[in-house]
């Protein structure tokens, strides 16, 4: 499992919040990301995968689902170019439409724990108390688990398909988000310009929308471009345990899980979506990594 | 110190307690009654009604619960539906294994990653530094169960060089119990060993840029003795800090890794509990991974302290 | 680079012999096998796995030949009593349990009444009929049934005929963990998810006949890697071979296919009357006789069968003396599944196909989808787990559920839990009061003769009707390596060791 956690002290919130005016900040920030060759690959392989996943009625050159029991198991030709499944189904079809069910695993699962995670962290970072004692138990509580066997337990129990393995997903990664997100209120807290605005008797609610939460998103951000590598990566196992989406809807993960049992004759159903997964988190991880050396740069 | 470690003790017991209503509740929602698979195939309605009077599973979820807390106090765990054996002697069981590839995957990860990690913050900034960062971001971007099943295929069907399942026990017959890791845990180092990696070179050019370092610099030490005697030690802190987060990963991966190389481990134990729905496995796995993983934080904040002299004070 | 790489290759060639001698020193038989078993207790077993692991393991009352014919193996003779309801066995002397008991009438009747009144028995149904156990002298016992039961015999060839020694019977714990039995093979290690090990037994009545010494089961739920530990020898055979690889072992040199048609069958059920979910078209027969003739099971066989799965029109295997061979089967016939469909009313039809996810129901399932949708049914798929479908299956969550049954030697054991009102089996809740009459009236005539018409009957019922559409019959693929000898299929795929070794 590839998470690309934070480092382990919360840095310290950037000083740029309030000495910048934000457009040149945001300019800066987009220069050093630029100069990064390894982040625009990044990027550039991330737009290939959306561009996969939304393009793919148009440029898949056969049907994902419909079976063809004449040609089955044919390895790579002209005609099939990464070979066929065992329904005769085209391969390279099925990789691009199951660049959707990938890209959507991240990004909604991902999306899910963002929106879980990140009030809950705020509150639990800001008001502290009691609300922070509840929440950073449970967040304990759900980080002791190991991450892949509570979404499998979620799975299991929503039952296997895409949808409830991206809330299984989601729900296992937001402990993290509350982890970071809380760190990170905290830290900005205790800054003069918060106390300025609770001095002028801006309400909790104002103060957290408008000051903490802006300074806390650059990490956010970071984090969530890596988790939603790390979300593929689990969409993938869970699909390969069986507990994602299953046949006949294209899934890079629910391939491999029933080309394991071809591997010795039809190698080829199960190198190429591996090597489709590994691209794809490749691409969101470099990302992610561009996003960090651009939006903090202490870390190098 | 001693009140820190007696601190966070009393803090895992609440966590522990939420952790099991979770996984409890989490199970009694799966839908899948344990008994009708306990029935197997002939599912007699009288055997079905037997077993769940004697499992609880008629009384509310609850009463349930509190039995189970009840048995875990006196050190029962519970016995496994599917094969009557007891969860406790399943997990001393199976928890070596699992133990055994974590150690080895470790020792890979460790044996690749610190010295890469060096080297590329030594080396920051050339060839071999973004080289090494390629290959780290590889590493942890590749699916370990495909890893697994292409290194199957390679190395045991095709080449067989290597046993493609299976668990010896290092008692038995050491050096085949090592063939038969070596596999699994090099899949499951792999991906650890390339995060090592970055945060090594992280946690080192941070170091490096420090005062200190400058001073050892002026001071005319060569830059092998300032970076192994000086940048390296303080490094280790935040290294220790993420080999704590790391053994969760490590548990998490063994699952899937056990599941392709066929090791009868923990994590092999808890996936097929899940699907079993075999109640009293997982919570009995699911408490003692919990246990482990506050043990491990709390010797890893132990470490942290003990290498920082300057946390000592407190 | 290349040099580096051969010679790390030849070390750990070398490693890999001298491991690998360890392993085969002496006649050690090493069995693949496709899931781990649960319980180590006749009583308690509930899957068909764990029935190849007690062949050896445990001897039974009477056993099957290849025919489905009865064979003596504890008891020499029996006989039935005029009324039918009293079988009465007469035991072989000189045999001894595993721990040196004697075994004796006492003992069959000890393990008798263990399957019948333990609270978690298993067994309960299967014995039901039996309203208690005589022992009338040391080597002769009679069992005197409520109601004649012509299923007995073989259900005393399976799991509830089998004997334990009466001394560990008390512990159930023990029981299920280290069982001490009367087979050949005697219990010595069982690590869960890794192996169970057994040793020769050389106080065995019938020894001689055992030339192997050890057996080792290991369960490898992975077909390619179970396939690939036979082929580099570290296994000496497997059991249900995926058909993917029936080629590829056909091939080999160096390994041997064997396969047999079972007992069993898959199916398609129709939930007909079990709950709301069964308010569908499929309640119309004609709806249910269209969906079978939209199924072509050549197809099945050929595409993802490897030739073995041998298509089904009945509930009952070929090897049965019950088998009726005058049925017709139903091919493939999308013009009259259309035909049917709109004199029923339902030109176009929705339904869901349910079904317990591994590859082969995967492709089934497909395979299905693709067939039926050309006769204008659009079969949506549901695939779930197989602890999910179970519930789903008893609670009629389903409209048609594609499920299997592993086959009994007796053709009650195919058809009664499965075809009457109440039975256990019954997912879709069919009813058919001719059916049960013809059902429970062959369950107590005493030979094939006055029962085969009874199930010819019912048989044709049943395909009138057609609440279950039985696809194939479940077949019994093995692979070995050429140097065991000895070795041959039986109907219920059980792996009798009897005159099996290993010569290189």
């Amino acid at each position: 499992m590839a998470t690309s956690s934070t480092s382990p002290a919360p840095p310290a919130p950037s000083s740029h919040a309030v000495a910048e005016a934000p457009p040149r900040r945001r300019r800066r920030r987009l220069a050093r990301f630029m100069r990064n060759r390894a982040a625009v690959a990044g990027a550039i392989i991330v737009l290939i995968v959306i561009a996969a996943a939304l393009l793919a009625p148009w440029l898949s050159p056969y049907d994902p689902v419909q079976a063809s029991f004449l040609s089955v198991r044919e390895a790579p030709s002209a005609a099939h170019w990464f070979g066929t499944d065992e329904l005769g189904r085209d391969v390279f079809t099925r990789l691009l439409w199951g660049a959707r069910a990938s890209l959507l695993a991240g990004v909604v699962s991902v999306g899910i724990a963002v929106v879980l995670g990140v009030p809950l962290g705020l509150a639990a970072g800001y008001f502290g108390g009691f609300v922070d004692a509840v929440v950073s138990r449970i967040a304990d509580a759900l980080l002791s688990i190991p991450f892949l066997i509570l979404a499998i337990a979620l799975a299991a129990f929503l039952g296997p398909s895409l949808t409830n393995a991206m809330a299984a997903i989601g729900i296992s990664a937001m402990p993290r988000f509350v982890r970071l997100t809380r760190g990170q209120a905290i830290s900005v807290k205790a800054e003069e310009y918060v106390e300025g605005a609770r001095a002028i008797g801006l309400g909790d609610y104002r103060i957290i929308v408008r000051y903490v939460f802006p300074n806390v998103l650059p990490p956010i951000i970071v984090q969530a471009s890596l988790t939603v590598a790390t979300a593929i990566i689990a969409e993938a196992s869970l699909s390969f345990l069986g507990l994602g989406q299953l046949p006949p809807a294209p899934s890079w993960g629910s391939m491999l899980n029933t080309a394991k049992d071809f591997v010795s004759q039809a190698p080829w159903m199960s190198v190429f979506p591996g090597v489709a997964i590994f691209f794809a988190v490749l691409g969101f991880n470099l990302l992610g990594d561009g996003l960090r050396d651009a939006l903090d740069p202490r870390e190098a | 110190m001693l009140r820190i470690v007696a601190n966070r003790l009393i803090v895992a017991v609440p966590t522990l307690i939420l952790v099991s209503m979770l996984i409890f509740g989490l199970q009694k929602l799966l839908p899948g009654d344990p008994v009708l698979a306990m029935a197997g195939e002939d599912q007699d309605a009288q055997v079905i009604a037997t077993l769940r009077a004697k499992y609880h599973l008629d009384e509310p979820v609850p009463v349930q619960y509190a039995l189970w807390v009840r048995d875990v106090a006196h050190g029962d765990l519970g016995t496994s539906l599917r094969t009557d054996v007891p969860v406790a002697s399943l997990i001393a069981e199976k928890l070596p294994v699992t133990l055994q590839l974590a150690v080895m995957a470790m020792i890979f990860a460790l044996g690749i990653g610190i010295p890469a990690g060096i080297v590329s913050a030594a080396y920051r900034g050339t060839a071999l530094d973004y080289g090494a960062n390629v290959i780290a971001l590889s590493g942890m971007s590749i699916p370990n169960f495909w890893l697994g099943i292409m290194l199957i295929f390679i190395v045991s069907v095709r080449w067989h060089l290597l046993p493609s399942s299976g668990y010896v026990p290092p008692t038995e017959h050491f050096w085949l119990s090592i063939k038969t890791m070596l596999m699994p845990a090099f899949v499951l180092g792999a991906a650890l060993g390339a995060q090592l990696m970055r945060h090594t070179r992280s946690a080192m050019l941070s170091v490096l840029r420090a005062d200190y370092i400058r001073t050892a610099r002026a001071k005319g030490l060569l830059r092998g003795a300032v970076i192994v005697r000086h940048a390296f030690r303080n490094a280790l802190i935040p290294i220790v800090t993420v080999l704590a987060l790391l053994f969760g990963e490590l548990l998490a991966g063994a699952v899937l890794t056990e599941q392709v190389f066929t090791i009868p481990g923990f994590g092999k134990l808890v996936v097929d509990a899940v699907f079993n729905r075999d109640y009293a496995v997982v919570q009995g796995v699911v408490l003692v991974t919990a246990l482990s993983f506050i043990i491990v934080n709390l010797v890893s904040d132990v470490l942290y302290i003990v290498l920082n002299p300057r946390l000592r004070r407190s | 680079m290349r040099t580096l790489m051969i010679a790390a290759a030849l070390t750990i060639g070398v490693a890999a012999s001298s491991g690998a001698a360890a392993q085969t020193s002496g006649q050690t038989l090493r069995i693949g096998l496709q899931e781990d078993i649960g319980s180590l207790d006749p009583a308690r077993s509930a899957q068909v796995v764990d029935r190849i692991v007690f062949a050896s393991l445990c001897s039974t009352l009477v056993d099957i030949g290849p025919d489905l014919k009865f064979v003596p193996k504890l008891a020499t003779s029996w006989t039935t009593s005029a009324d039918g309801k009293t079988l009465t066995f007469k035991l072989r002397q000189g045999v001894k349990f595993q721990d040196g008991e004697p075994f004796n009438a006492a003992a069959v009747k000890a393990n008798l009444d263990r399957d019948r009144t333990l609270p978690t028995s298993n067994r309960k149904s299967e014995l039901a009929s039996v309203d208690h156990v005589d022992v009338i002298d040391p080597y002769t016992v009679a069992i005197v049934l409520k109601s004649p039961d012509a299923a007995l015999l073989a259900t005393l060839s399976d799991r509830a005929g089998m004997m334990l020694a009466p001394n560990t019977l008390a512990d159930a714990a023990g029981v299920a963990t280290h069982p001490v039995c009367s087979g050949p093979y005697k219990f010595v290690q069982r690590v869960q998810n890794d192996r169970i090990v057994l040793e020769k037994f050389d106080g065995y009545w019938d020894a001689a006949h055992y030339p192997i010494q050890r057996v080792i089961f290991q369960p490898i739920p992975d077909t390619t890697v179970r396939l690939a530990n036979l082929r580099s020898g570290s296994l000496d055979m497997l059991e249900r071979l995926a058909p993917s690889d029936v080629p590829a072992v056909k091939q080999d040199p160096n390994l041997r296919f064997v396969s047999v048609s079972g007992l069993g069958f898959y199916d398609l059920t129709f939930n007909i009357a079990n709950g709301p979910r069964s308010n569908t078209p499929l309640r119309d027969k004609r709806v249910r006789e269209a969906f079978e003739l939209a199924i072509d099971r050549d197809a099945i066989n050929r595409v993802i069968g490897a030739g073995i799965f041998a298509p089904a029109n009945q509930a009952l295997p070929k090897s049965s003396p019950y088998y009726d061979a005058a049925l017709p089967f139903t091919h493939r016939d999308i013009a009259k599944a259309k035909a049917l469909l709109k004199a029923a009313g339902h030109e176009h039809l929705n339904l869901e196909l349910t079904f317990g996810n591994n590859t082969v129901a995967s492709q089934i399932a497909q395979m299905l989808q693709a067939m039926v949708q050309e006769a204008g049914i659009n079969l949506k798929l549901r695939p779930t787990d197989y602890a999910a479908a179970l519930n789903a299956a008893h609670n009629g969550d389903f409209e048609v559920l594609f499920t299997g049954w592993s086959g009994r030697v007796d053709p009650d054991g195919n058809l009664h839990q499965f075809n009457t009102c109440s039975g256990n089996l019954n997912y879709g809740h069919y009813c058919n009061a001719d059916v049960d009459k013809l059902l429970n009236d062959a369950r107590e005539k005493p030979d094939v003769a006055t029962r085969k018409p009874l199930y010819d009957a019912a048989a044709k019922l049943l395909a009138d009707d057609d609440p279950i559409v039985y696809l194939y019959a479940q077949p019994w693929p093995f692979a070995l390596s050429k140097k065991v000898h000895g070795f041959a299929p039986y109907p219920d795929g059980l792996i009798r060791l009897r005159d099996v070794s290993i010569k290189d």
